[in-house]
């Protein structure tokens, strides 16, 4: 029995309030879909069923298009910056007055720490909003010219990991620059883009600006080849976003796809070690490792590994996993049974192939998706677990000698989100950052974002920009 | 144990050559581990467990026998109300009046700690600053907390620092020696790292943050730092130090923080007054507080308990 | 004076005095002024400031300087944003109290202060963009990273506009603080009263003290002093008039300020970017790349 030991902390449910079912919402209200078709959202943590949610047909998904095109023609085009710029100040505001409950919301139906939700993903997304509202009545000056336009109706699909997050990246600068969307957040996370359209109606948004249908694959497939769309904006695996671009090569639909990652986090010998122990963490079980750009490689200098090693193992015996509403926890659910055995899968070639598998002591709830944080030692470039994203708190460890060594691997990927460098040394990390193929380095740091920082990928990572002035491009007509 | 001696360039090499401390890392890991919850048990765990672990301090120039006999009796009986609230683990004053202290404290087990080597600013000669110490020792105290060279530090000469801490400690005799970094005007987490390594090999028992007569005082992130410090000097060289952050530490969620950092830095080997101190003075009446509502259920104030 | 008939219920009026430090003292040499409104009869006796008020509001301005320069370009947006939600709450009084100082009519008056508000609503937008629209990542011919940013330059005096009591006003100070600069800023002397109001909704956001600071009085009395002083670095020549805004550009060139000479400035236009840019450095640094 541990001398200190930490209490249960629970943040308290009481705060959201879940119907039992839960509408589309087209054209400013909730309301039913064509073919009355459901499907349940589940907590992962306990397996509890949440709500039941409708999923959205094509004839429902072309309901939403138009909406969002009478919208687009008849009121929000129109309508001055400035004005548009304070709806989305309205939207940031009561996202920061409903941020508790957001938050828990979050943490329900994703599975993640409430502390992550609470300190992380909320707070960012009251931010993307606020950011956005500054540009709407700017955009002279975003640098695409003295008056760019908007691209008219966009169709967006967001994927699990961060719902309302990518939902907001998603939103925020399509409306500042003068869209109308349809968006389809993930099938098994929808509750908080659901309340994300009352937050619109407690905004009074124009009816038909924002328009959330629920439903799975086939919802998105309606959605992203429907031809009254005039963008495409897709967050999600790299074999979806694949298809994607096949369907609308032949289309003049604007594409935007953030996509997998098989990042590196590269740890010098001079790095500051208690700090880069922490980036090697946070890289890869934060959120339990379902990021995109999450440092699932660690790639350590050889005359350093057994230091770096002893002490990431010592650090992850402090990780705590469990109920994701309790605020001490740092590991939380896994977001499916379909994810779990996905990790499980990629977990057994691992071993299969002759890596090591090491997990600190962690004692899994019995109900639930669950799975420890987890090392692989003794890999090397050829394996399965390198190469694969497994998206999931398994890290993968390879090792280095040399700065040039260390690009070389990093790069030696078809995927291209981001990367990470561990020195003191402030030549290598610029020189590092010029020659890593990733569309975001961090340096002495990991896993932060920020509205004003462009973040997308190079290579089978996706293409265009979210966040900063660069991210204006994907919504306007430039 | 007597310190070993370094040469030098080996010593400036040595410290040099420790990991850098990126501050945004650390602080960001700092106000991490600031945000755990501890309630209910936990919570009922860490008040005792701070209460026991806090040197209760008086450092003034008006100081009279008086108030230290105050602050004596308040050290061995805490909470007038209730008996079974655990005693501090030391009163610490100036070395004049260390002979009180130990005649209130003695047979108690609460320690007597004295500063001594011309507290706060050290800004002496090291016969002064030994002279200080013989005399502290002599009345009674169990406990030296040194003030080290922070000009000679700051000037590179780490040699001086770590021959005054060695001849500090061998003047201290059976005593422990308590180190203070003066960590407010060390300013770096770097210079923290380096100076609690330097303290570490010429023979400190214990690291301490701050005189508390400088602002800042003890934080979250410079006491992480200390506190992988004394964790890997322990694992390179096989010798447990103690870790003490003393000034500004006012409130009982503040205390709690620090037994966490403790907790998941170091483990809990260094979870007890042997190892782990907290200087402060009205932080007590603050654990108490939070300690009686917690058995009544009802808010405290300050009526019901001793101002020293 | 007006009617001779006795109210039923007498008002409660205002004392309007200085803003500085986030605090409201009265001149420290006891003076005080008639205001009037454009019929000349009595609105109110405001605070007639000193040289020394105006040394103090510098003082103050150069103490908040470093913490206001500090906070992240997300918070001073997000700070400067409230104000504009708390001038909406009281759009009602402002309308009357513009209307009162300048004359206008009903819905000039509802004009001039939905457009102030939107206005801050503007300059509040830009706090997290201007690094990103003035900044640059430099392609220097050799193996160097060279990045220029814009920062603040300090304490930014400035002599209001005279007739725009508050458009005019906002048009000149949002967008000196929006970087992180501190104003000293000289109220109208015709026109005071709303620029004071303005100065008590600050008093009650999150605007720190000091970020802002406010005096009323003669401009021809207080200008010369704030233009001629060693510690100011910018200073706005908007509120002053030929050949005074002269003389005073000249004593502004004894520690270099950065100026804006007084214009025909038409307030209701949307402004462009120099106020801003007036008051941003650019500091560029250069650092090796190589393993």
């Amino acid at each position: 029995m541990p001398k200190f030991e930490y209490a249960p902390a629970p943040e308290s449910r009481s705060i959201v309030s879940l119907r039992e079912s839960y509408g589309l919402f087209i054209n400013g209200e909730f309301g039913p879909g064509v073919d009355g078709h459901a499907f349940k959202t589940i907590s992962p943590a306990t397996e509890e069923v949440l709500a039941e949610v409708t999923e959205a047909g094509p004839a429902d998904v072309d309901r939403a298009v138009t909406a969002a095109r009478k919208a687009y023609e008849h009121t929000w085009s129109a309508m001055p910056g400035r004005e548009r710029a304070k709806y989305l100040f309205r939207i940031a505001r009561i996202i920061q007055e409903r941020a508790r409950e957001l938050a828990v919301l979050e943490s329900l139906d994703n599975g993640k720490p409430i502390r992550e939700s609470r300190d992380v993903d909320i707070p960012l997304v009251a931010a993307h909003f606020f950011y956005h509202a500054g540009w709407a009545d700017k955009l002279e000056y975003a640098g695409y010219g003295p008056a760019p336009r908007a691209l008219g109706v966009a169709g967006q699909v967001i994927p699990w990991n961060f719902p309302l997050l990518m939902l907001a990246w998603k939103i925020a600068p399509a409306l500042a620059c003068g869209n109308t969307v349809v968006l389809k957040p993930a099938e098994t996370t929808p509750l908080t883009a659901l309340a994300f359209a009352e937050i619109c109606q407690q905004a009074d948004l124009p009816p038909g600006v924002v328009n959330i249908v629920t439903g799975a694959g086939e919802t998105g497939r309606a959605l992203v080849e429907h031809p009254g769309i005039d963008k495409v904006a897709f967050t999600g695996s790299t074999e979806v976003g694949k298809q994607i671009a096949r369907a609308c090569a032949p289309t003049r639909k604007k594409v935007t796809l953030e996509l997998g990652g098989k990042a590196a986090n590269v740890v010098f010998e001079d790095a500051p070690v208690d700090q880069a122990v922490e980036g090697i963490v946070n890289g890869i079980f934060f959120n339990q490792g379902h990021v995109c750009c999450a440092g699932s490689r660690l790639l350590v200098q050889e005359s350093v590994y057994s230091d770096v090693l002893a002490s990431l193992r010592r650090r992850l015996a402090t990780l705590r996993l469990g109920d994701p509403l309790d605020k001490n926890t740092d590991v939380g659910a896994i977001n499916s049974a379909a994810q779990l055995a996905k990790i499980r899968e990629l977990s057994e070639i691992g071993e299969a192939e002759g890596a090591q598998r090491w997990s600190p002591p962690c004692e899994l709830p019995v109900k639930g998706f669950w799975f420890p944080p987890t090392i692989f030692t003794g890999v090397s470039q050829a394996h399965r677990i390198a190469r694969e994203e497994i998206f999931g708190p398994v890290l993968s460890v390879l090792t280095f000698r040399t700065p040039a060594e260390a690009v070389e691997k990093a790069n030696n990927t078809p995927y291209g989100l981001s990367a990470g460098v561990w020195t003191e040394k402030g030549s290598l990390i610029l020189w590092m950052a010029s020659r890593l193929r990733a569309g975001v380095v961090w340096a002495n740091t990991f896993n932060k974002f920020d509205p004003t920082s462009p973040f997308g990928g190079y290579k089978e990572s996706g293409y265009g920009r979210e966040g900063g002035r660069h991210g204006l491009e994907a919504y306007l007509d430039v | 144990m007597s310190a070993p001696t370094q040469a030098i360039g080996e010593l400036r090499g040595f410290l040099h050559g420790l990991p850098g401390v990126d501050r945004v890392g650390a602080e960001a890991r700092a106000a991490t581990l600031a945000s755990r919850s501890i309630k209910t048990t936990a919570k009922q765990w860490a008040l005792e467990a701070a209460i026991s672990m806090i040197d209760l301090t008086t450092l003034e120039g008006q100081d009279t026998p008086g108030k230290v006999r105050a602050l004596c009796a308040k050290a061995k009986r805490p909470d007038p109300a209730d008996p079974t609230a655990p005693m501090v683990a030391a009163v610490c004053v100036y070395p004049d009046l260390a002979h009180v202290a130990a005649a209130e404290l003695k047979g108690s087990g609460v320690h007597v700690a004295s500063v001594a080597t011309s507290f706060p600013s050290g800004r002496t000669s090291l016969e002064v600053k030994l002279a200080d110490v013989k005399y502290a020792v002599s009345a009674g105290a169990d406990e030296v907390d040194m003030v080290i060279d922070r000009g000679a530090f700051l000037a590179g000469d780490y040699q001086l620092v770590f021959d005054e801490i060695a001849a500090v400690k061998q003047a201290c005799g059976t005593a422990h020696l308590k180190v203070i970094l003066e960590t407010g005007e060390l300013v770096t987490l770097d210079n923290v790292r380096r100076a609690s390594w330097l303290a570490m090999l010429a023979g400190a028992d214990f690291i301490k943050t701050s005189t508390g007569k400088v602002t800042p005082a003890a934080t979250l992130p410079v006491t992480l730092v200390m506190l992988e410090a004394v964790r890997d000097f322990r694992e390179s060289h096989g010798r447990q130090v103690g870790v003490k952050p003393a000034g500004g530490i006012r409130t009982a969620k503040d205390a709690i923080r620090y037994l966490v950092l403790v907790n998941e830095t170091t483990g809990e080997d260094w979870l007890d007054p042997r190892w782990f101190r907290l200087g402060a003075s009205s932080l007590l009446n603050d654990l108490l507080m939070q300690r009686t509502k917690m058995m009544t259920g009802r808010y405290s104030g300050p009526d019901y308990f001793t101002l020293d | 004076m007006s009617d001779t008939a006795v109210p039923s219920r007498i008002a409660v009026r205002k004392t309007y005095k200085l803003y500085i430090g986030g605090a409201f003292p009265r001149s420290e040499s006891g003076r005080s002024y008639v205001v009037t409104d454009q019929k000349d009869r009595f609105l109110a006796n405001a605070a007639l400031a000193s040289r020394k008020d105006a040394r103090d509001a510098v003082t103050a301005a150069r103490k908040a300087f470093g913490g206001w320069s500090a906070a992240t370009a997300y918070n001073r947006g997000q700070v400067l944003y409230r104000v504009a939600e708390l001038l909406e709450g009281r759009r009602v009084q402002f309308v009357s109290e513009v209307r009162a100082a300048e004359g206008l009519g009903a819905r000039q008056g509802e004009a001039v202060v939905d457009a102030a508000i939107d206005r801050w609503v503007w300059y509040a937008g830009w706090a997290d963009k201007l690094a990103q629209v003035r900044g640059s990542a430099n392609p220097v011919a050799g193996p160097y990273f060279n990045f220029s940013l814009p920062e603040p330059t300090g304490v930014v005096a400035v002599i209001a506009p005279q007739a725009s009591s508050l458009l005019g006003f906002v048009s000149v100070v949002a967008p000196a603080v929006v970087s992180g600069n501190t104003v000293v800023a000289v109220a109208s002397e015709r026109c005071p009263l709303p620029a004071v109001s303005l100065s008590e909704v600050l008093a009650t956001s999150d605007v720190p003290g000091g970020v802002i600071n406010v005096l009323t009085g003669r401009t021809e009395e207080i200008a010369p002093w704030l233009a001629s002083h060693m510690d100011v670095n910018a200073i706005d020549l908007s509120g002053a008039t030929r050949p005074a805004a002269d003389d005073l550009a000249v004593a502004a060139a004894e520690n270099l300020k950065r100026v804006v000479k007084p214009g025909d400035e038409d307030w209701t236009l949307a402004p462009g970017l120099d106020r801003m840019l007036t008051y941003l450095e650019t500091k560029t640094v250069w650092h090796p790349a190589s393993n």
